[in-house]
């Protein structure tokens, strides 16, 4: 155990690293009822998980979940309830990384723990915005 | 020979002390005079006690000898009293006496404002810091070189910049307005946190603890907590943090000096009044909604210090840890982190963990590793902790280590 | 909010109604870090992509169930989700035939 706890400063020089955003979908989990238990599992799952990857200085923020509450804006202001419904998954979420390649990243994702609950991870580039 | 210890013990503590005094009667465009004023004080000390022997009130001499020297100096600079603001000159009608006021409660307030100042928006964050090592604790120019990890001139050029810059933007000494406290006391923070390490691990010098330095740190984080507009969450996190580690204070080194480690330690020598304060700090800091890193960490040392093994507390302490790397990342953290897996998930999931964190370059890293390859590898752990031996810059480090790798070759 | 629209957007366009949609964009954002409704500059999503499926099944390009992609998220503070849908309808992306998804953000550490 580390009792010594010396912070020193690390400049922080990342070589060319890119961001990258993952999408998580899944079908929604509304009908889908977890006990207490298997929230706290699932929680554990995904804290693991992202910490793993926040260990290697490679997470640049946890992102957000969405809940269930949707709207969609389409052209010419039409408004529907829900959220995007083309398909029988919704976004649960989205968090970004930092990697050397859009493998790197990939190679995580295969271990997320959205895949054991049936969904999916879309891994995708991110444009730096300037100012 | 005592007095040689005596200096350097009474600089730590009283030269800051006495430069903050006297940065906020000068004001903000005279720091180094107010330096340069108590370091000639020192310098007189050195050579008076040598010969004439210590004082019977070491610090109130030196006070003394401040005054004169800063009553001198502002008689001599005709110009300096103009600039100097009407208020500090307390004339009365029987002498124009410039009333240099060491009190405590003077002492306290100016370092506050002190903090403030210095922990200014307008200069890079290691500038603030790096002022405040200067004169909040009384820290050596390479003392300061040593935390950034860097050289001498490097400190020197930055300190002299932040200087100019201070002075350019007119930054008051005064305590910053409601508004603007969120943001400064950040900083205030984590030097603060530097210092308070900087005690508990000293890596330049070769003594494990300056215990000063982290009562010193505490006093002053304590002082915020004091402070109605600087009392927040945050702030009583990074305390009940201090005390939680500074519990262990007795345990941790031996009489011959030696560093004891967390495992080791006799428990009966963990303060329990520290451990309570922490605890009330921790409480207090509970309030609100926003989770500092100070907040986790202070967590993480609280289930330290109330367990010393059981799966819960290392999977609650994984937990902590995994959700600090989500705020903050740091290398230290995530050596934690990987250690807290090991407790509860084995050592080799937490090895193949360990690997990808690229931190090979640290001795911690394979100190780590040597601990984790203990009982799966003998012949790794040796390496890594050999390895570890020859990355470290203590003479305390070195012996843990050599003791590990006796213990193994058994 | 979500954004989403054809999957190679920048055929559609001349450089000059480029030009002409960045600056919808920065006047859309604009007003609403003015009043404060910004919780961040969000994020913008470019052509690269793989979809990571159970079972280590990795597809090359971007989620491709659907014909339209995600262009970009942005996090956005408002009373209500009606709210926010109302500012949703300034969004550029509509009078460039794509769409916003509005949803409710879950706070951390929160079941």
């Amino acid at each position: 155990m580390f009792q010594w706890e010396v912070i020193k400063f690390h400049p922080k020089n990342f070589k060319e690293m890119k961001e990258f955003a993952m999408i998580y979908r899944s079908e929604t989990m509304g009908e889908i009822k977890l006990t207490p238990e298997g929230t706290m599992a699932v929680s554990k799952e995904w804290e693991n998980w992202m910490g793993g990857i926040a260990a290697q200085n490679k997470l640049v923020s946890p992102g957000m979940r969405l809940g269930n509450e949707g709207r969609m804006v389409k052209p010419g202001n039409v408004v529907t309830n829900g959220p995007y419904a083309e398909i029988k998954e919704i976004i649960g979420g989205l968090s970004i990384f930092r990697a050397e390649s859009i493998e790197e990243a990939s190679e995580w994702a295969k271990t997320c723990p959205i895949l054991n609950a049936g969904g999916n991870v879309e891994v995708r580039d991110i444009i730096q915005m300037n100012g | 020979m005592q007095e040689k210890e005596l200096i350097p013990q009474l600089y730590r503590t009283e030269f800051r002390k006495i430069t903050a005094v006297l940065c906020r009667l000068f004001g903000i465009e005279h720091i180094t005079i107010a330096e340069d004023i108590v370091g000639d004080t020192f310098l007189l000390a050195a050579e008076t006690w040598g010969l004439k022997g210590v004082p019977a009130n070491p610090a109130a001499w030196l006070y003394v000898v401040a005054k004169n020297k800063t009553r001198d100096f502002l008689k001599r600079s005709a110009i300096f009293n103009e600039k100097v603001s009407p208020e500090v000159q307390y004339s009365t009608d029987e002498s124009h006496e410039i009333e240099v006021d060491l009190s405590a409660t003077n002492i306290n307030d100016s370092q506050l404002q002190m903090m403030f100042a210095i922990c200014y928006p307008g200069i890079p964050p290691e500038s603030q810091i790096g002022l405040s090592l200067r004169i909040l604790c009384s820290f050596s120019i390479d003392e300061i070189a040593d935390a950034f990890l860097t050289n001498k001139e490097t400190i020197n050029k930055r300190l002299y910049r932040a200087k100019e810059k201070l002075k350019q933007d007119q930054v008051k000494i005064e305590m910053p307005p409601d508004s603007e406290i969120g943001k400064r006391i950040e900083n205030v923070l984590t030097t603060l946190y530097l210092l308070f390490n900087e005690g508990y691990y000293s890596s330049n010098r070769n003594t494990v603890l300056t215990k000063d330095l982290c009562l010193e740190a505490m006093r002053l984080t304590h002082m915020l907590t004091e402070n109605e507009s600087t009392n927040k969450p945050e702030v009583n996190a990074l305390l009940a943090l201090m005390c939680f580690h500074a519990s262990r204070f007795e345990a941790r080194v031996d009489k011959n000096g030696e560093l004891i480690l967390y495992e080791d330690q006799d428990i009966s020598l963990w303060n329990k009044e520290l451990i309570k304060q922490g605890e009330y700090f921790l409480n207090k800091a509970a309030h609100g909604d926003v989770l500092s890193r100070y907040h986790l960490e202070a967590a993480i040392a609280y289930w330290h210090t109330a367990e010393r093994d059981s799966p819960e507390k290392w999977e609650k302490v994984l937990s902590l840890y995994n959700r600090l790397l989500m705020v903050e990342y740091s290398p230290i953290a995530a050596l934690n982190r990987t250690y807290a897996l090991a407790k509860v998930y084995g050592n080799e999931t937490a090895i193949a963990e360990a690997e990808k964190l690229g931190l090979d370059d640290s001795h911690l890293y394979h100190i780590l590793l040597g601990e984790l390859y203990t009982n799966v590898d003998k012949q790794k752990a040796i390496g890594h902790f050999t390895i570890a031996s020859k990355l470290t810059k203590t003479s305390a480090d070195r012996n843990v280590i050599r003791k590990k790798i006796e213990k193994l070759k058994k | 909010m979500i954004f989403r629209n054809d999957f190679h957007p920048e055929a559609k366009y001349t450089p000059d109604e480029m030009q002409n949609i960045m600056q919808q964009w920065q006047t859309w954002m604009g007003g609403m870090a003015a009043k404060g409704q910004l919780a961040n500059t969000g994020t913008r999503l470019g052509g690269d992509g793989k979809t990571i499926r159970p079972s280590n099944v990795v597809t090359n390009g971007p989620y491709a169930e659907i014909k339209e992609m995600i262009t970009g998220v942005i996090v956005v503070k408002a009373g209500d989700i009606d709210e926010a849908t109302e500012i949703a309808k300034g969004c550029p992306i509509l009078n460039a035939g794509g769409n916003v998804e509005v949803r409710n953000i879950v706070p951390m550490g929160s079941n």
